[in-house]
């Protein structure tokens, strides 16, 4: 299968790798997929006391359109707040990273961790 | 190559892409092109013009090559039937078989692991109306001698056991399975698509009736394979292909005579250097195990390794995804269990009969070994790989939950 320049970019040189530290205050944490399926999403929000996002970090289990999605889902959601995060849909990145129909759950997969992260950050915060 | 550092055979990296796919096809072997080279300009007569020259130039070169091919095997060139390749081999004895005694039998026996062109052609068959037992296998991935013999009637006509497997490379115990079938009045067929020209085959010593045979795993020509029909006791079948009865009947057409050179070309040269070949495949692959095993841990084999296809491993990365892991080593051709390399975003059938759980599966790679892979590209196969999964790893939540003492086992995943 032939990858987008877009998919192989991010896969060469992901964006945001890494974890925070999943007590802080700060943080939410988004941890989707599943091991079986081939797909695990582990994405991390920080965000500051204007309720913007300043920091975002992720690991992925799973193939390049996987890591690639969640690489651009953390420069995605940088800069923004966390409602504005929340309208990010798995269709515009799917679209940016020309993902073919097959690929098209790791878009889905990278939407549902930032909302993940964002209610884990809502919870912590008790909205 | 032992004095040289890591860094050194990375920046050696070889121009072109490294073969490490010897299941999937192999390369022809430059003697067997040669050998074929002068029937199809040249030497172009039909094998079945039996009135002139050029049809007797043709028919003579076919049965050196049957000959050839049949010498490999310990059978007789008139037990050897020319086919397109093994899928048309396995369709044709197993329909074939089970059409021509339908009236006296009625059940077939095989095993989960087989290939697909095996488990499709019995899936017709039952629709049919015949009755099909698929044999489970254990974890190392060998068939229970015991529940074969339990699974046997009255009513078997065949039992379809592969010899080595395509994916994980693991030899069934042939002489065995032919003794347990021939005891109970069962054909035995065996799809030797990745044995025959591999390991050595005895059609008497194993009992084997039918036996599925190819091309272009051996270094041969593609589109060319054959099927072993035993004569003594006569094995009889229905063609599945009509038409001048060419093959005793059994396959129809005209036989590609520069195909069947090639195939009788590459038997000939397996037969000559299996020893030498399979010795130093087996040190290319132990040299490869080796580095991979002392700088990465939790790396597991699938299928057993003593009764194993010298140039075949079959490896689970730990928490990295397979496609993602050859995304990452774009420069080695190699193949993968996982779900995202096939369309059915299911992990291999073959490591889940295994009890390979479906994390693990979908971590694996297949690595192959052949005539043409050098020991320098052994190294670098082996310095990619480490490096890639290394990366891959310390970009891994489930390796980095590993390295933090949680059981993935312990979360409750959404599947999707």
């Amino acid at each position: 299968m032939a990858y987008s320049e877009k998919v192989v970019d991010h896969y060469e040189n992901p964006r945001n790798v890494g974890s925070f530290d999943k007590n802080d205050a700060a943080v939410g944490t988004g941890l989707v997929g599943a091991p079986a399926c081939g797909d695990v999403m582990k994405l991390q929000i920080k965000v500051n006391a204007d309720g913007i996002i300043e920091d975002a970090k992720f690991k992925t289990f799973g193939c390049g359109s996987a890591i690639a999605s969640s690489s651009l889902v953390t420069e995605w959601v940088k800069g923004k707040s966390i409602d504005e995060a929340s309208t990010i849909k798995n269709t515009d990145i799917a679209k940016h990273l020309a993902l073919p129909p097959v690929k098209i759950h790791c878009s889905v997969l990278a939407e549902d961790a930032i909302k993940a992260a964002i209610d884990d950050y809502k919870r912590k915060h008790g909205a | 190559m032992g004095t040289q550092t890591t860094n050194d055979r990375l920046a050696n990296a070889p121009t072109k892409p490294v073969y490490l796919d010897y299941q999937a096809t192999t390369p022809m072997d430059p003697r067997v092109l040669d050998a074929m080279m002068p029937f199809f300009i040249e030497k172009f007569g039909n094998p079945h013009s039996r009135n002139h020259h050029y049809g007797w130039e043709a028919e003579e070169a076919v049965e050196i090559a049957r000959k050839q091919v049949a010498d490999l095997i310990g059978a007789d060139e008139r037990e050897i039937v020319f086919t397109s390749g093994a899928t048309e081999s396995n369709n044709l004895a197993i329909a074939g078989v089970a059409h021509f005694y339908k009236d006296q039998k009625n059940h077939i026996v095989t095993v989960v692991t087989e290939h697909k062109c095996v488990l499709d052609t019995c899936r017709h068959l039952e629709q049919e109306g015949f009755t099909v037992t698929y044999l489970p296998v254990k974890t190392d991935g060998l068939v229970d001698l015991a529940a074969l013999e339990a699974a046997i009637t009255d009513k078997t006509v065949l039992v379809s056991i592969m010899a080595a497997n395509n994916e994980i490379g693991v030899i069934q115990p042939l002489a065995e399975i032919g003794a347990i079938c021939r005891k109970k009045g069962a054909f035995f067929h065996t799809d030797c698509a990745q044995a025959f020209g591999k390991i050595p085959l005895d059609v008497e010593a194993m009992k084997i009736d039918l036996m599925s045979i190819s091309g272009h795993k051996i270094y041969g020509p593609k589109g060319i394979g054959a099927l072993f029909v035993r004569r003594k006791p006569r094995v009889r079948l229905q063609a599945l292909i009509h038409g001048g009865g060419q093959e005793r009947g059994m396959r129809s057409g005209t036989l590609p005579t520069p195909l069947c050179v090639g195939l009788g070309k590459a038997a000939e040269i397996a037969r000559q250097e299996m020893a030498s070949e399979n010795a130093r495949l087996t040190t290319l692959r132990d040299r490869f195990l080796k580095t991979v095993h002392e700088k990465l841990p939790e790396v597991f084999l699938n299928g057993d390794f003593s009764n194993r296809l010298p140039g075949n491993l079959n490896l689970s990365f730990a928490y990295v995804e397979g496609e993602g892991l050859m995304m990452g080593i774009k420069d080695l051709c190699v193949s993968s269990g996982s779900a995202c390399t096939s369309a059915s975003l299911e992990p291999s059938y073959v490591l889940r009969a295994l009890g390979v759980e479906e994390e693990l599966a979908h971590t694996s790679l297949r690595i192959g070994f052949g005539r043409f892979t050098t020991e320098a590209e052994v190294d670098y196969a082996a310095d990619r790989i480490v490096q890639a999964v290394s990366k891959l790893r310390s970009m891994s939540p489930l390796w980095e939950m590993a390295q933090e003492g949680i059981d993935i086992k312990s979360i409750q995943w959404a599947a999707h």
